[in-house]
């Protein structure tokens, strides 16, 4: 169990705007994923980890060991903290095969079974073919293996692993997510990983970190934190949501009921507990979750007619942009049969509408 | 014509650049890789040197080294003979003007490997010491080969101190450099020229050879 409470600033200079990072979180086992913007101090954070940058304040326990405590004066050397780290780049030393890459990790290990272990990882991650080999004449795949298993030579406590997947094509990163899988499961090192890509986030997070300009906004699992995002700023990063202010103007505990006006069109959603009449919210609905259909005819009650003014696709969804910025996300051959349409009937079922 | 000038300007030369690299290799690191009390003045110390009149360096040597003094004493009793107006005084003279040139190329060449390999040394429980040596230094090993050329030149080119402490004694400690003084003064123009000619050719070779080795900009001439 890795616990971290940290806080570091930079005051402004120059062009350069302040920045304070004031993080508190926990690594368990599995895979925890700091997900935030870029600039939101992540690689920050896992910097401090790792020992490369002194904070201002906080302290790091790695089971129960204590890394940083600013209090005591306590800052154990990067050598000393049994933190793995692996790099965007993968940083394999160029001028060794990759062998030597590993048994040079080894040398801080006991003599005795330094030579069993690097063969025994060589074989694991299938580069003991290659292993004479140099960094720059493998493939970047390979490359890759390598660095994980030069990380794991040294039995981490933890492994920090710094954006690792960004500019790996769709094979590799499956590959990679694979092996971070075997991490887990096999090797039993639990992972904290940096990243900003969502999809990423989902595939491979036990748990989850929001971090948003240096403050951790939500923690939990990928799916609560996508069924109920803690605050706008969270919402807006995951960017599959709409955000519409609105004003709260019936209450029904007893029906478990409640009405919304946003701009001027009145939505029905569950009774939202301690909210006031008047309380002006901002109602968060998820792109995919509003229904939308053609509109046919005349337009039902409690139904809302919009005027379609763009749409994108993407590779498996189009994007529906309408009047009043709300967007809808529907199935590619859904929308393609509707395309032609102008007018579209939107229905936000009353689960949907949850307030922040 | 006597060549013992020019045999004796190598031998200083190669001595010296020898041990310029092992006190420029440690200065480097210190310099870059440690913290401690004290390093901004290092650093203008071993900076000093090249703004300082060789005159004033030379007299400093004399004080330090000379026969009266604590350490030229200690000297004279271990080996027999005194270290001033010896050839090993002109080395000590190479030294002095060649290390410290050489301890800010060093520093740059080591500063220039990305700080990426020595962030993994060190998650990998690696020391300090064995980064430096089998990471850092084989990273810029191109650079500190063209560093150390480069100081082959400086050494070789030395005349204040090494006149200084080392002295002109034909036959004895009367390097390159002195020689050609030597002859200027002493009206013997075709020495002088000769000399000079010799000294010109080695500096460019020793240029050119830096150059082809691809050091960073930084050091390039």
């Amino acid at each position: 169990m890795l616990e971290v409470r940290l806080q570091k600033r930079f005051s402004p200079s120059g062009d350069s705007a302040g920045f304070e990072l004031s993080a508190q979180f926990q690594v368990g086992a599995g895979t925890t994923v700091l997900f935030g913007p870029s600039g939101s101090g992540k690689s920050l954070t896992l910097d401090l980890i790792a020992g490369f940058s002194k904070p201002d304040g906080g302290r790091i326990l790695l089971n129960d060991r204590l890394l940083v405590d600013v209090g005591t004066g306590v800052f154990l050397p990067p050598q000393q903290r049994d933190c793995g780290y692996l790099f965007q780049r993968h940083a394999l030393f160029p001028h060794m095969s990759l062998r030597e890459n590993l048994a040079f990790a080894a040398t801080s290990l006991p003599k005795l079974g330094r030579h069993r272990k690097v063969n025994q990882l060589l074989e694991s991650f299938r580069l003991t073919e290659i292993a004479g080999r140099k960094p720059n004449e493998v493939s970047g795949g390979q490359r890759q293996r390598c660095s994980i298993a030069r990380a794991l030579v040294v039995e981490p406590a933890v492994l920090l692993l710094d954006e690792p997947s960004t500019g790996l094509d769709t094979t590799l990163r499956h590959e990679f997510y694979e092996i971070l899988a075997r991490i887990r499961d096999e090797f039993a090192v639990p992972v904290l990983l940096v990243t900003h890509d969502l999809e990423e986030a989902f595939i491979l997070a036990d748990q989850m970190h929001v971090l948003i300009d240096g403050r951790i906004a939500q923690s939990g699992s990928p799916r609560e934190i996508l069924n109920q995002p803690a605050s706008a700023g969270v919402a807006d990063l995951l960017g599959l949501f709409n955000l519409l202010p609105a004003e709260i103007k019936q209450l029904d505990p007893g029906a478990n009921r409640s009405k919304l006006r946003w701009n001027d069109v009145e939505l029905e959603g569950p009774y939202y507990p301690a909210r006031l009449l008047g309380d002006r919210v901002t109602v968060c609905v998820r792109r995919d979750e509003i229904s939308v259909t053609p509109k046919m005819g005349k337009a039902e009650k409690g139904s809302l007619v919009l005027k379609l003014e763009a749409a994108s696709e993407t590779a498996r969804t189009a994007l529906l942009h309408f009047a009043g910025g709300l967007i809808v996300e529907l199935p590619l051959e859904e929308f393609a049969e509707n395309r032609h349409h102008s007018e579209w009937t939107l229905r936000f079922p009353t689960s949907t509408l949850r307030i922040l | 014509m006597d060549y013992f000038p020019l045999v004796l300007s190598l031998e200083v030369a190669i001595a010296a650049t020898a041990i310029s690299l092992v006190i420029a290799l440690l200065a480097a690191w210190a310099l870059s890789f440690l913290e401690f009390r004290g390093k901004d003045l290092l650093d203008a110390a071993i900076t000093l040197p090249l703004v300082l009149p060789p005159t004033v360096l030379g007299y400093y040597l004399l004080i330090v080294l000379g026969r009266e003094s604590w350490l030229g004493q200690a000297w004279e009793s271990l080996t027999g003979s005194p270290l001033v107006f010896t050839p090993k005084a002109a080395v000590i003279a190479a030294i002095v003007h060649s290390a410290p040139l050489l301890t800010k190329y060093l520093r740059a060449a080591i500063e220039s490997v990305d700080p990426i390999y020595i962030k993994a040394a060190r998650s990998l429980g690696l020391p300090e010491w064995m980064i430096y040596l089998r990471v850092v230094l084989p990273l810029c090993q191109r650079a500190i080969a063209a560093s150390a050329v480069l100081a082959f030149a400086r050494s070789l080119g030395d005349f204040g101190v090494t006149i200084m402490i080392a002295g002109n004694i034909p036959g004895k400690t009367q390097t390159l450099s002195v020689a050609i003084y030597d002859a200027v003064e002493s009206g013997n123009a075709s020495l002088a020229r000769t000399l000079v000619l010799i000294v010109s050719a080695i500096g460019l070779l020793v240029v050119w050879v830096a150059n082809r080795m691809n050091p960073p900009q930084a050091l390039r001439s």
